[in-house]
């Protein structure tokens, strides 16, 4: 289905070739072309990087924060409510530019690109995993608690091997969301000046003086990508859904 | 005489719903103690309060003489020499049988993972499925996951273990296997207090029996007594319920 659908775009966008349609900037059958869309690329490594430490750093702060939701304290649960509304109200391009531009100078740390784009993402995005991961934790059986307690297990044992294992299984389809969002979002770090696929799609764009072409390009490549990681994350679903 | 479990004039309170009146209880060490009485009788609460799944509200509970206050030290102590065995068998789903049983003696008892297994296997043939360790809970009848669970309950060595209600969510041909190994386990010289309406098992096992109702203790006495000539009409009534269905 999905390369179905692939196939008809390519062919919608191919057809109208002639005319107005300048090909010639990513025509892989010319020298010309070739260097550009190798030009292109070339991004892809910067946006898998950043997306995966990014989504990495964001679970772990996810998880951290999810964790005082489930207390009896009010006073944690306190704190665990403001981080969430505080971060999720915060668009992530003016988190990105603020870290970029402004945690240096308050700080006095510089922090280079690279890390200032993975921080922002990390931290906007940690928001939405807090909540992903306190539902996944929420849905877990009172009596799993229970039986816990009944063999000894200390909260950290508890959690480690007993509620989150059951919790993250059933958010895993929630995490690949994020995981593909993040995909996406890390296209906002080009405004830093991160040489990711959308920072190359614009500097080709302003020598070439092509952005029909290269932009069309440059979809392909976002569409290509986060199709290979939906794949794999559902086989990731499926393999791990196999023990129970 | 010696107590293993005191429990003095306790109370709980859910909200406005009084679960709990002024109850107390001693249970002598190697003593079975069957609980019965109607459903929201306070049973579980109160067994439930002994291993600090619940916290109790005014009252005092000394399980082996350790005084249980709700403090994370002696929450621990009586966490690891009480077990306790569910109405819904609470196994863990992602776990396989053995994987379920050698989770607390690793963890809670530092046992080494090879030792935990012998362990774990032990218990398994005493509860006779030995053949199911490699399977998932989700595999296994619901007599079966009972008495995994009972031997996971069982892996902690504990010197008490509390049934609640261990075969009300059974098939009714399931409960006589686990009545069977609950029976067996009575043997053994453990102390049990047991929430259960089979009348059978209590006659043959119990060495008192309690009736709750409406939050108290109404009636305390050993089985012949019990069955047969109980002191209060609430008592006698909820016998004749049971007894002639």
């Amino acid at each position: 289905m999905q390369k179905l659908i692939v196939t008809i775009i390519l062919i919608l966008l191919l057809s109208g070739c002639s005319g107005n349609w300048g090909w010639y900037v990513v025509n892989p059958t010319t020298d010309g072309g070739i260097i550009n869309l190798k030009f292109l690329l070339s991004g892809l490594y910067y946006t898998i990087l950043t997306s995966v430490v990014a989504i990495f750093i964001s679970i772990i702060i996810g998880l951290v924060v999810a964790l005082p939701a489930l207390s009896k304290k009010p006073f944690l649960r306190g704190i665990n409510r403001f981080y969430v509304e505080m971060v999720r109200a915060v668009p992530i391009l003016v988190l990105i530019l603020w870290v970029y531009y402004g945690l240096p100078q308050m700080s006095g740390i510089t922090i280079d690109v690279f890390w200032a784009g993975v921080i922002a993402l990390a931290l906007s995005d940690s928001a939405f995993e807090a909540e992903i991961f306190r539902a996944g934790i929420q849905s877990v059986d009172k009596g799993q608690y229970e039986a816990s307690h009944s063999i000894s297990l200390n909260y950290m044992d508890t959690m480690r091997f007993v509620i989150l294992p059951q919790a993250i299984r059933r958010v895993l389809p929630a995490l690949g969301n994020q995981l593909v969002y993040m995909l996406k979002m890390s296209s906002l770090v080009s405004v830093i000046g991160m040489e990711e696929l959308t920072r190359k799609a614009n500097e080709l764009v302003v020598t070439e003086y092509r952005p029909l072409e290269v932009y069309t390009v440059l979809v392909l490549e976002y569409l290509v990508l986060i199709l290979i990681v939906s794949a794999g994350v559902r086989w990731l679903e499926n393999r791990m859904g196999a023990g129970k | 005489m010696d107590k293993i479990i005191h429990v003095e004039n306790i109370s709980k309170n859910f909200g406005d719903f009084q679960a709990l009146k002024d109850v107390s209880l001693d249970v002598a060490p190697g003593e079975k103690v069957v609980i019965c009485g109607p459903s929201g009788s306070g049973k579980s609460t109160l067994i439930r309060c002994i291993n600090g799944l619940e916290e109790h509200q005014s009252g005092k509970i000394e399980v082996n003489g350790i005084l249980l206050d709700q403090s994370t030290e002696s929450l621990s102590l009586i966490k690891s020499i009480v077990g306790m065995v569910f109405q819904q068998f609470n196994l863990f789903p992602h776990l396989t049988v053995l994987e379920n049983l050698i989770l607390g003696p690793t963890r809670a008892r530092k046992m080494s993972k090879l030792d935990a297994e012998d362990l774990a296997m032990k218990y398994l043939e005493r509860v006779r499925i030995p053949e199911q360790a490699g399977k998932y809970p989700s595999q296994l009848s619901g007599g079966q996951q009972q008495r995994v669970a009972i031997a996971r309950s069982l892996c902690m060595e504990p010197k008490i273990i509390l049934f609640d209600e261990p075969t009300s969510a059974l098939d009714p041909e399931m409960i006589k296997e686990v009545l069977e190994v609950m029976t067996e386990l009575a043997v053994s010289g453990i102390t049990m207090i047991c929430v259960t309406h089979e009348t059978g098992f209590a006659r043959s096992v119990a060495d008192k029996m309690v009736f709750m109702d409406d939050g108290e203790i109404v009636e305390s006495a050993d089985p012949e007594k019990f069955f047969t000539n109980p002191d209060s009409q609430r008592c006698q009534e909820f016998l004749d319920k049971i007894l002639h269905h």
